[in-house]
């Protein structure tokens, strides 16, 4: 199958291992003089230095960001915004395992009044609206109810929205605004049960502790469709992968909305409301809108599209263990591996092509963790002759979804999920 | 007729398994959760360059400065959306005689035109 690229590195997957550890040398160095010059010799005894710089395959400056570790429970993240925090996980990190450490999950949050300080004897969830009685609960009384877990793949709308051309204004996320997780925690059915849904409900309302920092600015409210709500999948979970939550991923309370974007999944959940109308404040009304077209795709400038909410997601897979322009050696085989998901159902294969999709093999997928979870797929290749070639991997899900040839585009810079490709010599 | 069965043999394992098969019920051992308590940090980097003073003095009180400077070149139409974005929708508390200065830091910084 012939595939159109676009020109340049714009379609390339961000893979960070390579440019992470030449990067590091680098600019540590860099670093160093630095602090040198302005701190004299004292410093350069010092073991370590704060901050690294990772360069990410973006198609235009700027590229590089700090690495980070200033931010609490977190490891390593790439630094792409202090406050609110927007922290992006390596992309190495996702051939360490199909579930996503905890310390190294992403980061998203919309406004900076976020409580730092959370008391579980005192947190309380409301359920009130349109319901037969309102609830307060504590984290006690849901660890009383029926307990559920799922794997499940959380990941921001904008992922990847750095590789967009044109570019478009956001978050400029390489491919790490995602991870995997078990979730624990209750049914939403459940608690919306215990309170009783009045007849003629139709949404559930979502909201958590942050808040805007002006008054008069929206506060991030996000709503599900009763039935949706109800469909015994989502959840308020408490824990993830098997721990209670990092504050900046939502602790105490996070909405699991499985095979949906994460922008539903709200943190520090502290309130649901069951609405009798559909909800029309601007986080569900304005924001996170995409074009109601195939892949939310339109060109750019053209206008008078209809515009929907962000919804389920679309399939995806990445490379992991070779980073664009790795050299090879020749030989009959050479190990490739990677993560796919499905979005809203499972992985049901993984093709792999290694002459820039001309020809395509199956790969093998790893264990089953349930139809939300990342899934590794793994393949060995026989890289014969020397030369350049283009590897593109591309994930086809239980249904029938598959990742498209050409990158979408909107203005928002959402649901990318192009095929991925990485440059690879093989010597 | 094999379309009722399948019916049928789809009902019976809904009955069987009430949850999806993929959300497990679990009785595991409790999962303690704690009061937690953190620092982040403070964010309060200044934009760089001569004439910042506006937009260090508008945009810095809801986001630190690296939502723009890791922004990629983009048109001064689009900066200029983005900017009456953050007065009109997000309540932004810019002077409208700063509206000027901070289109121009941004697109003397970040512009491709």
């Amino acid at each position: 199958m012939a595939h159109r690229r676009s020109d340049g590195t714009g379609n390339l997957p961000a893979n960070f291992r390579a440019d992470v550890s030449a990067l590091q040398r680098l600019l540590s160095r860099r670093t160093a003089l630095r602090q040198l010059g302005l701190a004299g010799l004292a410093l350069s005894a010092a073991p370590a230095f704060a901050e690294d710089i990772i360069k990410l395959p973006l198609p235009s400056d700027p590229r590089e960001r700090p690495l980070t570790h200033d931010f609490a429970q977190k490891g390593t993240m790439i630094l792409q915004r202090t406050r609110p925090p927007l922290l992006e996980t390596p992309l190495d990190v996702f051939d360490r395992g199909v579930f996503t450490p905890n310390n190294q999950f992403y980061v998203r949050w919309h406004w900076a009044v976020i409580p730092t300080s959370i008391d579980v004897a005192s947190f309380r969830l409301a359920v009130r609206g349109h319901v037969n009685q309102t609830l307060s609960l504590s984290t006690d009384d849901l660890l009383k109810l029926p307990r559920v877990e799922l794997a499940a793949v959380n990941q921001c709308s904008g992922n990847s929205r750095g590789f967009y051309e044109p570019r478009v204004p956001g978050a400029q996320w390489a491919n790490g605004a995602m991870g995997n997780a078990v979730w624990t925690g209750v049914r939403l059915k459940d608690v919306l049960d215990r309170a009783g849904v009045k007849a003629g409900a139709v949404q559930v309302r979502f909201n958590g502790l942050d808040e805007p920092v002006l008054p008069d600015a929206p506060d991030f409210k996000k709503s599900l469709d009763i039935d949706h709500a109800r469909d015994g999948e989502v959840m308020i979970a408490y824990a993830m992968n098997g721990e209670q939550l990092p504050l900046l991923n939502g602790f105490p309370l996070r909405l699991i909305v499985p095979g949906w974007y994460s922008t539903y999944w709200v943190k520090m959940l502290n309130d649901i409301e069951v609405l009798d109308k559909p909800d029309d404040n601007f986080w569900m009304a304005a924001a996170y809108t995409i074009p109601d077209t195939p892949h939310a795709s339109i060109k750019p400038g053209q206008t008078g599209v209809k515009l929907v909410p962000i919804n389920k997601m679309v399939p995806r897979s990445f490379f992991t263990n070779v980073v664009n322009g790795a050299t090879l050696p020749a030989g009959p085989s050479a190990p490739l591996r990677g993560i796919a998901f499905g979005g809203d159902s499972g992985v049901a294969k993984v093709e792999l092509s290694i002459d820039g999709g001309k020809s395509w093999q199956p790969t093998a997928l790893g264990k089953d963790h349930g139809k939300y979870s990342f899934r590794q797929w793994q393949a060995n290749v026989s890289l014969g002759e020397k030369g350049n070639r283009s590897f593109m991997v591309r994930c086809t899900n239980e249904a029938g979804d598959v990742q498209p040839d050409a990158p979408n585009w909107n203005p928002s810079g959402f649901m990318r999920n192009v095929i991925e490709t990485v440059q690879i010599t093989v010597s | 007729m094999r379309k009722s069965i399948i019916a049928i043999g789809c009902l019976a394992a809904g009955l069987l398994f009430a949850a999806p098969a993929w959300v497990q019920e679990k009785s595991a051992p409790n999962i303690a959760i704690k009061s937690t308590s953190v620092e982040l940090p403070a964010g309060d980097n200044l934009f760089p360059g001569p004439d910042a003073d506006a937009i260090n003095n508008s945009c810095l009180a809801c986001h630190s400065s690296e939502m723009v400077l890791t922004q990629p070149a983009l048109p001064k139409a689009t900066w200029e959306a983005e900017v009456h974005k953050m007065i009109n929708t997000y309540k932004a508390p810019v002077a409208e005689k700063d509206v000027g200065a901070i289109v121009d830091y941004l697109v003397k910084t970040k512009s491709r035109d």
